[in-house]
């Protein structure tokens, strides 16, 4: 065929050096090659180098269950009905029977009991999303936490903290679509909350329900932007995300053999492709399993959505919760003047909210303002070696939580026989201590982890091994740590604060810094100054330690 | 910037302190480099690679025998069953079948997976280079270049009038985008600030519904200490606009012996100490539902705004800002409780053109 070929286009064409197909498969791949151009995009993928740590899984996880929640939700939207007209019910679960209700409320409960299967799918969809939210979360602070978010990462680390906020606001869309007892709830919060905008919260309000609450467009409209518009945004940032992932290549931990200018891993092919496969596989199947053993929303318990009805658990679903702490620890504070009102008490949570968030978004900018580093950094920071940003990453998690517990009040007074009133007037204080506390309390936990450090490696490591020595003393004998640990104990570099130029210049001119280079500065000496940061041992220091009389 | 971190303060060559050249020195924390491969057991000992084998496989055989477990309860187990299962209580036995087995079969397919790249495929770790993101100074540079030939070519720079007309175009065109939502729904204009309860006038006043009974009531079904729930009459549950109307009609209705309520104004505006105030939290609307006899507060299990309703409706703790608004009632010539007129100020959460 190939003589052929040559023969009718003449002499000119130069003979191929391409080695010929050894099967059909190198065939078929050969035919997309030419259409496509595989061979140049997979030669630089196939072999990749994957580092391995057990945390780098975590964003896995919220690939992996991103994935699940479409798989499922595909199927979801096939038997549910996204519309608010009326029906009486007539299926197989008998005490709704004859209750008038949305449509919407009447296909999820037929996708619960009348459709096989419908069930398991619901509860594995929900059990995905918490788990994606959860996810996402832990991912964000293992990334937090190293440092990984350094430059050249900034950008993916905004990609992720869209992920975050658009993940958590289509949860809040999809728990609304069912239109039951509890989701309703969270609708008309919705609608007070909107209500409570300056100026504009009425107009908003009557165009997105249609008219008054809770009018008949809702569920239709939730629905187009929970499984299209915000699905959709998120798949276009979640390719950005991993192809930057990609393309910056994973960071690593310090270690030996491991620089700043190289990757250790294992290759893409095989090996990360059978783990990171079969992952997936894992994560599928213990949330199949899960969603077979622990029931989550279920709907029908808490009956068709009224006004004027409320579930006796009225709680959003865990990811939400710091901003139902939020509202609910807030004093009602209404201001009338000149005809208006301004409600305070719903519009400073509503304003804080975001605040909370953003300030995760712009941390690695400010980081990098202070410090004023300009490099790519590709080894990550042990937690213990930036006391400052892990105290302030402590300090978020704390207010998360103490909101949280805020978010559950009524549930923490319940169940631990406390005032309602008591626990709120704790958290009004405590959202302001103890984020302060925690601070501190971290950055001292790093610094005494930085002195273990250093102590070991100057020291060595203690072996448990007593030694009496000719005089009588007994000592416990100490071991030289090994070369690699040597080396990982000490690779992480230690910055010196930025300092204000000298007060007048080589001319003895007066030179006054502003007020934004001051700040840096001093923020530069909180970061690496004294307080903290332990000054890691040098090799002057080991030697005379290790050279000297013996160690003990 | 002038004041960047002046590069004498950063460590020197950073990423350079593990090098092999710095080992030289006699540097003890220097980088040993890469630590030799040690051999697993499966590496060695080919009866420990067969029997991982096996294992790999095993996982994948239970997996397909799970996959026909699902398909098989799918078919056979009836939907409306419902078994015992310890410790989990009653359950749907469909739903635990095809989870239990959806879960086995896809679990396994993962931990056969991995299990396989864990002992059989080879896990020597190999270094790979990176390079820098930022280009080069000779990319950057032409690139500048060919940019700025481009853009002088086009003249966007030279022709001013063109280029702010193009700019005043282009940032007025999506506004078409949000006029376009203008029809989502209808003006707000008085909407919020009146009920289901204006239709009542003094001469053609509208009764109080029960809840529970839909039966109109006397001042005798009242017992004092009690929270009845009520409605306007001529509303009924199956109403095309229902939702939307009991979302602000709804009444709650507490009776408190006339001595013990506090203020005024809400004795004049109930009957013999029974007070009609609106369900519908202050806050952000939930409804009102839990009641506390002996002091007559009233509280919302959505935020837990506590209102005395003793005391006007005054609220007491939580984040509501303003009391719940109350309804006028009185008794009609056949003793029925009835409302003669709308609230007086807007009932629900607060908003900007809400008044007082
Ligand atoms: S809606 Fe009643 S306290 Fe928030």
């Amino acid at each position: 065929m190939s003589s052929a070929s040559s023969t009718t286009s003449g002499a000119a064409k130069p003979a191929s050096t391409r080695a010929k197909p050894a099967n059909k498969w190198e065939q078929a791949a050969d035919w997309t090659d030419g259409r496509l151009g595989i061979y140049s995009l997979a030669r630089a993928n196939l072999r990749k180098i994957f580092p391995d740590h057990w945390s780098f899984m975590l964003g896995e996880i919220c690939l992996y269950t991103f994935i699940i929640i479409i798989l499922t939700g595909v199927y979801l939207t096939l038997f549910f009905k996204p519309s608010m007209g009326e029906v009486i019910y007539q299926g197989s679960y008998v005490p709704l029977k004859g209750i008038p209700m949305s449509e919407a409320y009447a296909s999820t409960v037929d996708i619960s009991f009348e459709v096989r299967g419908g069930l398991l799918v619901r509860q594995i969809h929900h059990w995905a999303a918490l788990v994606f939210v959860a996810a996402m979360l832990v991912h964000m602070m293992r990334v937090f936490f190293t440092g990984a978010f350094r430059k050249p990462r900034e950008i993916n680390w905004v990609f992720g903290f869209l992920l975050l906020v658009l993940g958590m606001f289509d949860g809040f869309f999809g728990y609304s679509l069912p239109d039951d007892l509890l989701s309703g709830t969270g609708i008309r919060f919705m609608e007070g909350a909107i209500l409570a905008v300056p100026l504009v919260g009425t107009y908003i309000q009557m165009f997105l329900f249609g008219g008054e609450f809770p009018g008949h467009d809702i569920v239709p409209r939730f629905f187009t932007i929970h499984v299209l518009l915000i699905p959709g945004i998120m798949l276009g940032l979640l390719v950005a995300h991993l192809i930057l992932v990609f393309y910056h290549k994973h960071t690593q931990w310090a270690g030996p053999g491991k620089t700043e200018k190289n990757v250790v891993g294992m290759p893409l092919m095989p090996v990360y492709m059978a783990k990171a496969g079969g992952f997936f596989f894992l994560v599928f199947g213990l949330i199949a399993v899960i969603s077979a053993i622990a029931t989550i929303n279920p709907i029908w318990a808490y009956g068709p959505y009224r006004p004027d009805q409320v579930s006796t658990d009225a709680q959003p679903d865990w990811y939400m919760g710091f901003s139902e702490g939020l509202i609910r620890i807030m004093p009602g504070w209404e201001i009338s003047l000149w005809g208006h009102t301004l409600n305070l008490g719903v519009m400073v949570p509503l304003a804080i909210f975001p605040m909370v968030l953003a300030a995760i978004a712009v941390y690695p900018f400010i980081e990098g303002w202070i410090t004023g580093d300009k490099r790519e950094h590709h080894i990550l920071d042990r937690p213990r070696n930036a006391p400052v940003r892990t105290g302030l990453g402590a300090a978020w998690i704390s207010l998360y939580l103490i909101l949280l517990m805020a978010g559950g009040n009524d549930l923490f007074a319940t169940h631990l026989h406390l005032s309602i009133n008591s626990v709120t007037y704790f958290v009004r204080v405590g959202m302001f201590v103890v984020p302060v506390l925690v601070f501190i309390i971290t950055k001292r936990w790093c610094l005494g982890l930085q002195r273990r450090d250093k102590e070991k490696v100057l020291h060595g490591r203690e072996t448990g091994v007593i030694k009496r020595l000719p005089h009588g003393e007994f000592v416990e004998v100490h071991a030289q740590l090994p070369a690699k640990d040597l080396h990982t104990l000490t690779a992480h570099e230690q910055v010196e604060p930025f300092e204000l130029p000298a007060a007048t210049d080589e001319n003895g001119v007066a030179r006054k810094a502003n007020v934004i280079t001051r700040t840096r500065a001093k923020l530069s000496r909180g970061f690496y100054g004294e307080g903290s940061q332990i000054p890691k041992p040098t090799s002057e220091e080991h030697h005379e330690i290790t050279s000297g009389h013996g160690h003990h | 910037m002038s004041h960047d971190m002046s590069e004498e303060k950063l460590p020197e060559s950073h990423g350079s302190a593990g090098h092999h050249e710095v080992a030289a020195h006699g540097d003890p924390f220097a980088d040993p480099g890469l630590p030799a491969h040690e051999p697993r057991r499966t590496d060695i000992d080919e009866r420990a690679a067969k029997r991982a084998e096996r294992q790999v496989s095993l996982m994948f055989v239970v997996s397909m025998l799970a996959t026909i477990g699902f398909i098989a309860s799918y078919v056979a187990i009836d939907k409306e069953k419902i078994v015992y299962v310890w410790p989990l209580g009653n359950i749907s036995a469909l739903n635990f079948a095809l989870g239990m087995t959806l879960g086995v079969a896809l679990f396994l397919i993962g931990a056969g997976a991995v299990h396989w790249a864990r002992t059989l495929m080879s896990d020597v770790e190999l270094p790979a280079e990176r390079h820098p993101i930022e280009a080069d100074d000779e990319v950057r540079n032409d690139v500048i270049d060919q940019f700025r030939t481009g853009a002088a070519e086009s003249g966007f720079g030279r022709r001013k009038m063109i280029r702010n007309t193009l700019i005043g175009s282009m940032a007025l065109v999506p506004l078409s985008g949000v006029v376009l939502l203008r029809d989502l729904g209808p003006l707000p204009e008085d909407k919020l600030e009146h009920t289901g309860w204006l239709e009542a006038t003094p001469a053609k006043p509208l009764a109080l519904i029960n809840m529970n009974t839909n039966l109109p009531m006397t001042a005798e079904d009242i017992i004092v200490g009690s929270l009845t729930f009520a409605m306007p009459e001529g509303l009924h549950t199956h109403d095309e606009d229902f939702q939307q109307r009991i979302a602000k009609d709804a009444l709650m209705l507490v009776r408190i012996a006339p001595e013990n309520i506090k203020d005024e104004k809400s004795k004049e505006l109930g009957f013999e100490g029974i007070l009609a105030y609106s369900k519908i939290c202050t806050h952000v609307g939930c409804p009102i539902s839990l009641y506390e006899q002996q002091t007559h507060h009233a509280l919302c299990p959505c935020h837990q705004s506590t209102f005395d309703l003793a005391d006007g409706a005054r609220v007491i703790f939580g984040p509501a800002g303003h009391p719940l608004p109350q309804l006028k009632i009185i008794t009609d010539e056949k003793g029925f409780l009835v409302a003669t007129g709308d609230f007086d100020e807007p009932v629900g959460p607060s908003y900007w053109e809400r008044a007082r």
